[in-house]
């Protein structure tokens, strides 16, 4: 699978499908992108799965943290990789281990590791790399244009607002790809390697 | 099934809008509200902390400057953009973001009368200091640049003479020296150049112009190309360092490759304050819905007068790149395809009184100090906007006594020909 670009289907695909999702990597401390993109998926009804050694035991956002993705108790649909490029292959080593495996393997914005992608779909798991998948939920729910973010989206469908409150959208709506920007990976940074 | 990208006309339209999600109302809706309710005091949290996307107040965003963010964004290529209440406030804020007391930035000397103001004046009063480059001549940018230079600045098209600037050569230097490149886009728009495909980091707009297209809106627009390497020096400190205002969140870090536009928003428009009216977004929207149609016209109709007036007994020039032999042919060729844009000059064998005498006898064309609107405008340099220049000076910014400037409108060609024609006689 090429994974310098991921059709729209192919991402909403997987948010739509996806219910818990074990974030590996997450910080405890409430200014980092990992804190924010588990807030953010919580918020949209994902089961959130906080995963970080030296935090386990203690809760994040509510959600008890574990040390390894063998230590969670319950199915995991997702393993969300919030480390350095370097960690990716042991981490979905370890995520080929569950029983049951999850489906998605979700490597963050700036996070990239063909060889760990290799293995993931070796074992038939849907891989994702260099990708935000709070991003991508904003892109695919036009909640992201609120900040002026080209989307990258065109739909004529109206939006359906996601369970209570007004500034929740939710992804069961059709959209047409929406125009191109140039990438460069020099500008993304890099992922935590907390 | 692939998915297609569609294409510019479709996305002048389309981008940034969708019906309203709790009406269905399918035309964009004016949000005409200072604030936003909270779903509760958590969410309230997460909106001021950054950490989802919403509203909170108009003054930092407001979901009808909001389409036309994302659909001007959409037309450039770039990742993001922030409405603002005019092309002028967009240059405050993007400076806001790029510069400290002490920097410098290269500019060109070819631009906007109104933006050699505010650079040469106002902002210097911040400690922001321009260094004049000539686009005509490419090496007195990379001469202008410093250890304290932060960008470079250019207009694709150059208000008011014709000047196409060679986008591609500045941004080779900007990129040599680590600095980001902003263009200004206002006279082609992006249906005539996208500056990001030719290296800009930064797009910025008058929206008053051509991409409103109707005179009846003052507005400016930033847009992140997406394309710069914030924190690779640490030049860049409200991009790549933690912000105390935000909890210590690092914005290049967490927004990737559209942090300037975020940096700009949550940075500059929020505690500066020039925010867009939802109103005139909504007219601006409204405008660029036809852009695409409007300046096939005002390029078809421009060629048409220039071609005219180029042989006419009483002018003496014609500086429109769209012509054979202009110097910047070739480059308006590369850079501007489907057209030079609309707005040139041109000059008069009878110099300053002919100059007077023609803006007083037109009948069709509107004397006035805007460009880009869908009725052809004119107005004489000299006698007016330049008028307290000293002779020297009006001829060095290109408004000598024989100048006349022109914004070719969208009305049958014939009678804007004869409305020039009925002038020039009786000059």
């Amino acid at each position: 699978m090429n994974h310098d670009s991921y059709s729209d289907t192919f991402i909403r695909g997987i948010l739509n499908t996806v219910k818990t999702i074990a974030m590996v990597g997450i910080s405890p401390k409430d200014n980092r992108p990992s804190y924010f993109a588990f807030k953010y998926l919580l918020d949209r009804g994902y089961n959130m799965i906080p995963v970080n050694p030296g935090q386990a035991g203690k809760e994040i956002l509510g959600r008890e943290v574990y040390a390894r993705l063998s230590d969670i108790p319950e199915p995991i649909d997702m393993v969300d990789v919030f480390r350095a490029s370097q960690y990716a292959p042991q981490v979905v080593a370890e995520a080929l281990t569950l029983k049951p495996r999850p489906q998605v393997i979700w490597m963050q914005l700036g996070v990239r590791n063909d060889e760990a992608a290799a293995a993931a779909e070796a074992a038939a798991l849907k891989v994702v790399m260099n990708r935000c998948p709070k991003i991508e939920y904003g892109r695919l729910s036009s909640e992201i244009g609120w900040m002026g973010v080209n989307s990258r989206t065109l739909t004529s469908k109206r939006a359906h607002v996601f369970g209570r409150g007004v500034q929740r959208m939710s992804l069961d709506r059709a959209t047409v790809t929406g125009g191109a920007t140039i990438d460069t990976a020099g500008a993304k940074p890099n992922a935590e390697t907390a | 099934m692939t998915e297609r990208t569609p294409g510019f006309a479709t996305l002048a339209v389309h981008a940034g809008a969708q019906p309203d999600p709790t009406t269905g109302a399918r035309a964009t809706p004016i949000y005409q509200t200072t604030s936003f309710v909270f779903d509760d005091v958590d969410h309230a949290a997460s909106l001021f902390g950054l950490q989802t996307f919403g509203n909170i107040y108009t003054r930092i965003g407001n979901p009808t400057n909001a389409v036309l963010e994302e659909r001007v964004a959409a037309l450039e290529g770039g990742t993001a953009g922030l409405a603002v209440a005019s092309g002028h406030a967009a240059q405050v804020l993007v400076m806001h973001v790029l510069m400290k007391p002490g920097d410098e930035f290269v500019a060109s000397k070819k631009l906007y009368g109104g933006s050699i103001n505010q650079f040469n004046h106002s902002f210097k009063n911040f400690g922001w200091n321009v260094v004049w480059a000539d686009p005509d001549d490419i090496g007195t940018f990379e001469r202008g640049i410093t250890p304290k230079t932060k960008a470079v600045f250019i207009e694709s098209i150059a208000n008011p003479g014709g000047v196409i600037t060679d986008i591609e050569a500045i941004s080779a230097i900007a990129k040599r020296a680590g600095v980001p490149l902003i263009v200004d886009n206002t006279l082609a728009t992006p249906y005539l150049c996208k500056p990001i495909e030719h290296g800009a980091d930064i797009v910025v707009h008058s929206l008053t112009k051509f991409l409103g297209g109707h005179g009846n809106s003052i507005g400016g627009l930033i847009v992140d190309g997406g394309t710069f390497n914030w924190s690779r020096e640490g030049r860049y400190p409200m991009l790549s360092e933690p912000r105390p205002e935000y909890n210590g969140i690092v914005l290049h870090e967490t927004f990737g490759n559209f942090a300037f536009a975020i940096a700009c928003r949550v940075l500059s428009l929020r505690d500066m304050g020039p925010a867009l009216s939802p109103f005139n977004a909504f007219l601006i929207l409204t405008g660029i819905e036809t852009l695409p149609l409007r300046m096939s016209r005002h390029c078809e109709n421009t060629q048409a007068v220039a071609e005219w007036l180029a042989k006419h007994r009483k002018v003496a020039w014609v500086s429109y790149p769209g012509l054979p032999g202009d110097r910047y042919h070739n480059l308006a060729k590369k850079y501007a395809p489907n057209g030079a844009g609309a707005v040139f000059t041109f000059g008069l064998k009878g110099g300053y009184e002919t100059g007077v005498k023609l803006v007083s006898n037109v009948k069709l064309f509107s004397h006035l100090a805007n460009i880009g609107d869908t009725r052809s405008l004119i107005i004489h340099p000299a006698s007016t906007t330049h008028k307290q220049l000293s002779d020297d000076q009006k001829t060095q910014a290109g408004a000598g006594p024989d100048v006349v400037r022109v914004s070719i409108g969208i009305e049958d060609k014939a009678d804007i020909i004869a409305d020039l024609d009925q002038a020039l006689e009786a000059a």
